[in-house]
């Protein structure tokens, strides 16, 4: 197929978008991500039965999390496609790169963290 | 099983507000099952906290640990050599209300905070959806009631009912809202047991409107601890 998408974008591979945790997303921010995105399998097909609605609930749920935070929620995205699509896979990262971009990078980068107290 | 729920981020955040080096205590019993205070919690609300603090160029040093439950003195005592003088200016708690206490009384000159609110026993109908069944009243009618506590459930409250409220099924408070003593009546009627429902119960003694102190048969202080 030889398409291109944007070479920004780290590939973190779960087994089931289901896998995905809230904690996993709020860590991606804490260590500097511009944003993240869950790509899972279509709704109805998952393998899993529940596994990518799991997941979305949990990207809205963050988007809750990271406004509350000063973050804006919009950093975080779904998209759902099946594993045979790999045009519509090179057109929604070029889409999440876009947008990341219009919103810039993550407020957090430029702040320095507490050096933590010895345990 | 106890449950409470998270306070509001930015209460949490005003309570914090000047303290730099903080321990968040998440408890392993009943807050860890009803998702609201247990190891994860307590990463997802530090992870929240030390973001939050950065933006506001207040930078917070914040650690976390859970112990197996809070209002106990045995699983309080591994926190001891933890929480040495200076090393914390503040303690947050994510336990029910009396684990809250028991942390605060352990280590008085540390201000501690709550970040979840207790909301009551209840039980657990699917993941993540607790419903209120026990208000600890210390009277407990069951017997006589089908086993459908009208303390927790009626609106009122009533220990005999129901009143003119009820409505098909449901309380006039609310269409969602069952009326506790229809459900006591069909309860009891299928059981053959509507006798229990004529039977007046008397007014409450309100015990749990003052501090109660609960010591099991066979475990009485000895004498010098009851003093």
């Amino acid at each position: 197929m030889r398409l291109t998408y944007p070479t920004n974008i780290k590939i973190v591979r779960v087994p089931c978008t289901g896998k995905v945790d809230v904690m996993h997303l709020l860590r991606c921010f804490q260590e500097g991500a511009d944003g993240v995105y869950c790509v899972g399998c279509m709704e109805g097909n998952c393998h899993y039965n529940q596994g990518n609605l799991r997941c979305r609930e949990r990207v809205e749920y963050i988007h809750e999390l990271l406004e509350e935070i000063g973050i804006e929620g919009d950093r975080v995205r779904m998209y759902n496609l099946s594993s045979g699509e790999g045009p519509t896979f090179a057109k929604y990262a070029q889409e999440m790169t876009d947008h990341i971009m219009s919103l810039g990078p993550n407020p957090l980068k430029a702040k320095p963290r507490k050096a933590a107290a010895s345990a | 099983m106890i449950v409470a729920k998270r306070k509001p981020f930015a209460e949490i955040m005003a309570m914090l507000e000047g303290y730099d080096k903080v321990l968040n205590v998440g408890c392993g019993t009943c807050v860890s099952v009803c998702l609201a205070g247990g190891e994860k919690e307590v990463a997802v609300l530090n992870t929240e906290l030390e973001m939050a603090r950065r933006l506001q160029d207040a930078p917070l040093d914040i650690q976390g640990h859970t112990i197996e439950r809070q209002c106990d003195r045995e699983y309080l005592a591994e926190l001891d050599t933890m929480i040495a003088d200076g090393k914390f200016d503040a303690l947050l708690s994510m336990a029910c209300g009396v684990g809250i206490q028991f942390l605060a009384e352990r280590y008085p000159r540390i201000p501690t905070f709550p970040a979840v609110d207790t909301t009551g026993l209840a039980v657990n109908q699917a993941v993540g959806w607790y419903e209120e069944r026990c208000r600890s009243c210390s009277q407990c009618v069951l017997g006589t009631t089908g086993g459908i506590c009208p303390i927790t459930m009626c609106a009122k409250g009533l220990l005999n009912g129901p009143c003119g409220g009820t409505n098909k099924g449901s309380c006039e408070i609310s269409a969602d809202q069952p009326c506790a003593w229809f459900r006591i009546h069909e309860r009891l009627s299928g059981q053959g047991r509507l006798d229990a429902i004529r039977k007046i119960n008397t007014t409450r003694g309100w015990n749990d409107q003052t501090p109660r102190n609960l010591i099991q048969p066979g475990y009485k202080k000895p004498e010098r601890m009851a003093k």
